[in-house]
C-alpha cells in the first residue's frame, strides 16, 4: 500500500492564548516566501486565527503546506504534502517529518518567537491526509504497521516509545509517536540523516 | 495531484446518479484534454467555471511578496486552465447548495474534502454556497464526485448560467411566512439545472425565494428574478402564488427588482422564469460584460416592455411536463421534529443566557426554536463540520440550513434541549452569541483569494469583530442589532449595498503611496428584502475604518431620535454632515514615520494593486491630478447632495460633469493644452486611455470607461431620479478606477 501525502505535527509548546502565538507568524511567513526558505513552491498566507481550534497560519505551498496548527487545541507545527513523492514508504515518512522539524527549528530560530514557542518533543503525529488511499480502517492498519515499526526505530534512534492510532473511523488514517522521553528536534533530525 | 484522484469512479461505484457521473467523467476528459492542447483554453475556462472550479489571486504566476512581484515557477510550466490562469494555481472550487439545505451526511463530506483538498476550512458564503480554497484543478473530478455521491451538485455554481437559488432560511418554520417556500425553490433548481434555455446567457443569472414582504427573508429585491410568497382567493378557495420580481441585482451599481408581476400561480412559476430566461438569452447583452446582466436589459427595454416580452415567450413555450410535476407534492412538504416540544429549563449559565438573547428565533409551532450558529468570518473547521454533523442528528432530523449571513441555522430544536444542545455547541466552539448583531459580521474573500479584491475585507471584519466583541455588552440596543457588511471591491460580494455601515475596497495614494481604502456606504436597508440601497459617503484608509464604526455608532446612540433606524438617521442628518464627521481620517498621518496606512490588515506586506494584475497605465506621477480627482470626488458628492434634495435633473448634470472632470484629469497628464470642450475631452479620453488600454481594469476591462461614454452620449437628456441615482454610483465608479490608474502610474508619459 503507498501512503501519500503523509501528515506530521509535531506538538509545540507555546503561549496558553493560542491566537496570541499566531499573530506573530503573519510577517515571518511572509519573510518565508520572499526569501524561499524551503524546497517546496510556497505560494501565501491563509489567516485563520478567528476560527476555534482551527488550522491556525496556514503557509500554502504546490507541493506542502506548512502551518502552526490548533486543531483539537493542541498547538503544532503542521506539515502537510500534497503532491505525490517520489519513492517509497519510507522516504515519504522521513521527507515529511524533516521537512516538519526543519520548519519548527527554523520558527525557533526567528527572533519574534524566540524563548515563546517550541516542539516539546512530547509527541509526533503522523496520518494520511487521503481517505481512498487509506482508509482508517483495520486493513489500512495492518498494511501500515510493519512501516511504521521501520520508520519509528530509525526516527527515535532505537529508543522506546508508544503509537495511538486514531480510533474515530470519521478521522483520517494516523498514529501519534510519543517517545519515553522527550526529544529535541535536533536529535530527530540527526537520526534521520 | 491527488494519488487517489484515479480511484474515485470506482469507489463511488453505484452512489452517483448515472447522468451526473457521466458528466463528471466528460469534465475529467477535458481536463485531459487541455493538458494536451486539445482544448482552448478559453473553452475549458468556461467549462471548469460550469463546474464551479474558479480561479484563485496570483493564479497568473505572480505575487507580490513585499519587496518585488515575485514569479511563480509551477512544475506545469506554460500550461494554463484559462486566459493568465496557470494550470498548478491554487483555485477555488464553488459548491452549489440550493436554499441552504443540508443533511449530516453532507456535512460530514463537506469536513472530508476540506480535509484532504483545502485547506481544512469549509466557508459558507453570502449566497447560502460552500467555497473551498487553494483547490487543484486535477482534483476537483474526484471531488465533485464525492459530493454527487451525497447528492451535492456543483454543476453551474459559477458561469454564464443560472447560480445557486437561495431562500430564506426560516421557510416552513417562520411564523410570518406566507407559505413554506423551500419545495418551489427546490423545484426551480431541478428545473433549471442543465436547462437549454438557461445555457446562453450574456452572464450569471441569481434567483431567490421568500417567504413574506417585511423582513430580509429571501433578500429578492437585489437578485436577477425573486419570488415572495402570495395567496389569492378564488371561488373560495386560497390558491398560491408568487409576487415576482425581475431586474435587481448588486455588483457595481445597484439595482432595485422591478416588479413583473403581482401574483403568478404556482403551477407558472416555471414557464414564467423559462420564458424570462429565453428573453434574457435573446436581448440580453453578451460583448459587453459590464452590461449583461439582466438589469440592464429590464432598465433598457422598460418594464411594460419587458413584460409584453415575456408574456408572448410565455405564450411560445412548449409544454413541460415538469412545470406541475416538480411542483405537485409541494403543499404537502413539510419537515417534522425529532423530539418532542418541550420548555426551557429554568436555572441556566450567563452564557447561555446571552447566545439565547441573540440566537434563538421561535418558530411558528410552539415549543420549538430555530437556532443560528454564528460563524466568524463564515468559517467552519472539519472537526466542527463533523459536530454538527452529530447535533443535527441527535437532536433534529437533520434539519440544517446555511444562510446569507454566513452562519448555519438548525431548525425544529426543541426548547427543552436547549440547554445541552448549546452545551455541545459551545464545546467545539459554535456557540457565539451574537447572531445577526453588529459583531456578526459579512465579508467576501476579498483579498485573501479573490482576484478582483482591492482591500482585506476579512482583515477588516477579523479586526472589526475583535473590537466589538470586546465592548459587545455595553452596546446602546439599537446599535447591537446594527449590520455590517465588507466587500473586497466594487462588486458587493460582501453586500455592502444593503448594509447600516457598508464598506467597499478602494485604493487612494497618500503622500505618493498606494494606500489601501474603503468607500463607507451608509443607511443601507436589510429588510423589507433588502429593501434599499445605502449611500456613499467617503472614502478612508482601511486602518482607520474601526474608527469610523466607532464614531458613527456613537453620534447614532447621541443624536437619534427615538425608534429612529439607523437608515433614517443617516437620511436625516444628510450626507454632509456624515462627510464631515469623518473628514479628518481622510487625511496623510501627520507623523512622517507612520507606515501604518501603507499595509492592509493581516498583511504586512507594502499595499499594492499590481496583484490583481499588471499595471495598465502609465505616466509620471504629477501631483496637480491629485487635485483634479479631488475635485472631480467632490463633485460626485454634490450630485449626490442635489439628488437628495430633490433637485434631480441638477444631481444629473453634476454627475456627468464629475466625470469629465476626472477624464481630463488623466488627460492632461498627456496633454496640458486639453480645453473644456466634452467632446474634445471624450475623444481624447478614448484615444489616448481606453483605445490603448491604460484606462483597463484587469477584471472589468472597459467597464468604467464606458459609463463616461454613455454618460456623454445622453448628455443634455432629462435625468429621472432613477437615472441619476445610477450616473451618481457610475460616477464614482470612474473616478474611483480613475484614481487607480493613477496610482498605476509609473513612468513618463511621451505627449
Amino acid at each position: 500500500m503507498d501512503f501519500e501525502h503523509v501528515n506530521i505535527k509535531l506538538s509545540v509548546e507555546g503561549p496558553k492564548d493560542a491566537e496570541g502565538a499566531l499573530e506573530p507568524l503573519i510577517p515571518i511567513f511572509h519573510r518565508w516566501i520572499q526569501q524561499k526558505v524551503f524546497d517546496e513552491l510556497l505560494l501565501d498566507i491563509a489567516d485563520y486565527r478567528h476560527v476555534y481550534a482551527g488550522p491556525g497560519v496556514v503557509l500554502i505551498g504546490h507541493q506542502a503546506d506548512y502551518a502552526v496548527d490548533n486543531t483539537d487545541n493542541k498547538l503544532g507545527l503542521l506539515y502537510n504534502r500534497k503532491t505525490v513523492f517520489e519513492g517509497s514508504n519510507q522516504d515519504r515518512f522521513k521527507q515529511a517529518t524533516r521537512s516538519a522539524l526543519n520548519a519548527i527549528h527554523r520558527l525557533e530560530a526567528e527572533p519574534t518567537f524566540a524563548g515563546k514557542i517550541h516542539f516539546d518533543g512530547k509527541s509526533i503525529e503522523l496520518f494520511i491526509n487521503d481517505r481512498f488511499l487509506a482508509p482508517n480502517k483495520p486493513e489500512t492498519r495492518t498494511a501500515f504497521e510493519p512501516e511504521l515499526k521501520q520508520f519509528a526505530e530509525t526516527l527515535f534512534g532505537g529508543k522506546e516509545y508508544s503509537a495511538e492510532y486514531e480510533s474515530d473511523p470519521r478521522r483520517r488514517f494516523g498514529v501519534t509517536l510519543k517517545p519515553a522521553h522527550p526529544v529535541s528536534a535536533q536529535e530527530l533530525l540527526a537520526n534521520l540523516s | 495531484m491527488k494519488a487517489s484522484n484515479s480511484l474515485s469512479a470506482e469507489k463511488l461505484t453505484g452512489l452517483i446518479p448515472e447522468v451526473i457521473g457521466r458528466e463528471i467523467d466528460i469534465f475529467e476528459t477535458e481536463l485531459v484534454l487541455r493538458k494536451q492542447g486539445k482544448i482552448d483554453e478559453r473553452v475549458f475556462a468556461e467549462t471548469r467555471l460550469r463546474r464551479g472550479a474558479y480561479g484563485q489571486r496570483y493564479d497568473n504566476g505572480q505575487r507580490s511578496d513585499g519587496a518585488k512581484v515575485q514569479e511563480m515557477r509551477y512544475p506545469s510550466g506554460d500550461l494554463t486552465k484559462g486566459p493568465m490562469t496557470i494550470w498548478d494555481a491554487p483555485g477555488m472550487q464553488r459548491i452549489k447548495v440550493p436554499g441552504g439545505g443540508l443533511n449530516a451526511d453532507q456535512l460530514e463530506t463537506m469536513a472530508d474534502l476540506a480535509e484532504e483538498y483545502s485547506d481544512g476550512i469549509a466557508h459558507v458564503t453570502t449566497r447560502q454556497d460552500f467555497q473551498l480554497h487553494y483547490v487543484h484543478i486535477e482534483n476537483t473530478p474526484a471531488l465533485m464526485r464525492r459530493l454527487a455521491a451525497v447528492g451535492i451538485t456543483t454543476r453551474e455554481a459559477c458561469g454564464n448560467s443560472v447560480r445557486n437559488i437561495t431562500a430564506c432560511p426560516y421557510a416552513g418554520v417562520c411564523r410570518d411566512e406566507t407559505f413554506d417556500v423551500t419545495p418551489y425553490a427546490d423545484a426551480m433548481f431541478r428545473f433549471l439545472l442543465g436547462h437549454p434555455d438557461v445555457q446562453n446567457f450574456g452572464r450569471k443569472f441569481k434567483p431567490a425565494f421568500s417567504g413574506c414582504v417585511q423582513h430580509a427573508c429571501g433578500l429578492t429585491n437585489l437578485h436577477d428574478m425573486g419570488f415572495i410568497a402570495a395567496t389569492r382567493t378564488e371561488n373560495g378557495e386560497v390558491k398560491r402564488g408568487f409576487t415576482t420580481v425581475v431586474g435587481g441585482g448588486l455588483g457595481a451599481v445597484p439595482y432595485n427588482a422591478k416588479l413583473l408581476d403581482s401574483f403568478v400561480p404556482v403551477e407558472e412559476i416555471l414557464p414564467v422564469t423559462q420564458a424570462v430566461a429565453r428573453v434574457f438569452a435573446r436581448l440580453g447583452e453578451k460583448r459587453n460584460r459590464s452590461r449583461a446582466r439582466i438589469k440592464f436589459l429590464v432598465q433598457d427595454l422598460g418594464i411594460e416592455k419587458f413584460k409584453e416580452l415575456v408574456a408572448e415567450e410565455r405564450k411560445t413555450l412548449p409544454y413541460d411536463p415538469r412545470w406541475t410535476a416538480f411542483i405537485k407534492d409541494a403543499e404537502a412538504f413539510h419537515e417534522e421534529p425529532l423530539r418532542p416540544a418541550g420548555e426551557i429549563p429554568a436555572v441556566q449559565s450567563e452564557g447561555f443566557a446571552r447566545w439565547s438573547k441573540t440566537n434563538l428565533r421561535p418558530q411558528k409551532t410552539d415549543g420549538y426554536v430555530t437556532i443560528t450558529v454564528a460563524l466568524p468570518l463564515g468559517d467552519i473547521t472539519a472537526n466542527q463540520l463533523r459536530s454538527l454533523a452529530d447535533i443535527v442528528r441527535r437532536y433534529t432530523r437533520e434539519t440544517v440550513r446555511t444562510t446569507v449571513e454566513q452562519n448555519f441555522v438548525i431548525r425544529w430544536v426543541s426548547l427543552k434541549d436547549l440547554p445541552e444542545l448549546y452545551r455541545a455547541l459551545e464545546a467545539v466552539g459554535l456557540g457565539d452569541p451574537g447572531a445577526g448583531a453588529i459583531v456578526d459580521i459579512v465579508s467576501c474573500p476579498g483579498t485573501d483569494t479573490c482576484k478582483l479584491g482591492i482591500s482585506s475585507s476579512r482583515g477588516l471584519a477579523a479586526e472589526l469583530h475583535k473590537r466589538l466583541a470586546e465592548k459587545r455588552f455595553q452596546f446602546d440596543q439599537p446599535v447591537e442589532n446594527l449590520h455590517i457588511k465588507i466587500s473586497g471591491c466594487f462588486n458587493s460580494c460582501g453586500q455592502h449595498h444593503v448594509a447600516d455601515l457598508g464598506f467597499y475596497g478602494v485604493s487612494r495614494k497618500m503622500g505618493g503611496f498606494a494606500v489601501p481604502h474603503f468607500q463607507v456606504v451608509l443607511g443601507g436597508e436589510w429588510e423589507h428584502n433588502g429593501g434599499s440601497y445605502g449611500t456613499t459617503i467617503v472614502a478612508i484608509p482601511s486602518k482607520r475604518i474601526p474608527e469610523v464604526v466607532s464614531r458613527l455608532t456613537e453620534k447614532y446612540v447621541q443624536m437619534r431620535t427615538p425608534g429612529e433606524t439607523f437608515k433614517d438617521f443617516t437620511k436625516r442628518v444628510g450626507k454632509v454632515q456624515l462627510k464631515a464627521m469623518l473628514e479628518d481620517l481622510t487625511k496623510p498621518s501627520t507623523d512622517p514615520n507612520d507606515r501604518s496606512l501603507f499595509s492592509d490588515w493581516s498583511d504586512p506586506r507594502e499595499y499594492t494593486l499590481g496583484d490583481m494584475g499588471t499595471g495598465e497605465c502609465a505616466g509620471e506621477v504629477v501631483a496637480p491630478v491629485e487635485f483634479e480627482l479631488t475635485a472631480a470626488e467632490r463633485e460626485v458628492f454634490e450630485a449626490q447632495v442635489a439628488l437628495d434634495s430633490g433637485k434631480v435633473n441638477e444631481a444629473g448634470q453634476t454627475a456627468y460633469r464629475s466625470m469629465l472632470h476626472g477624464a481630463k484629469a488623466l488627460v492632461k497628464l498627456i496633454n496640458p493644452n486639453i480645453s473644456d470642450d466634452a467632446d474634445q475631452i471624450v475623444s481624447e479620453f478614448k484615444a489616448r486611455y481606453f483605445d490603448t488600454q491604460k484606462f483597463w481594469d484587469p477584471f472589468a476591462g472597459g467597464k468604467f470607461a464606458n459609463y463616461l461614454f454613455d454618460a456623454h452620449q445622453k448628455a443634455g437628456q432629462t435625468y429621472t431620479a432613477d437615472s441619476s441615482r445610477y450616473l451618481i454610483d457610475e460616477a464614482q465608479l470612474f473616478i474611483d478606477a480613475a484614481h487607480s490608474c493613477y496610482n498605476q502610474l509609473g513612468k513618463t508619459v511621451a505627449v
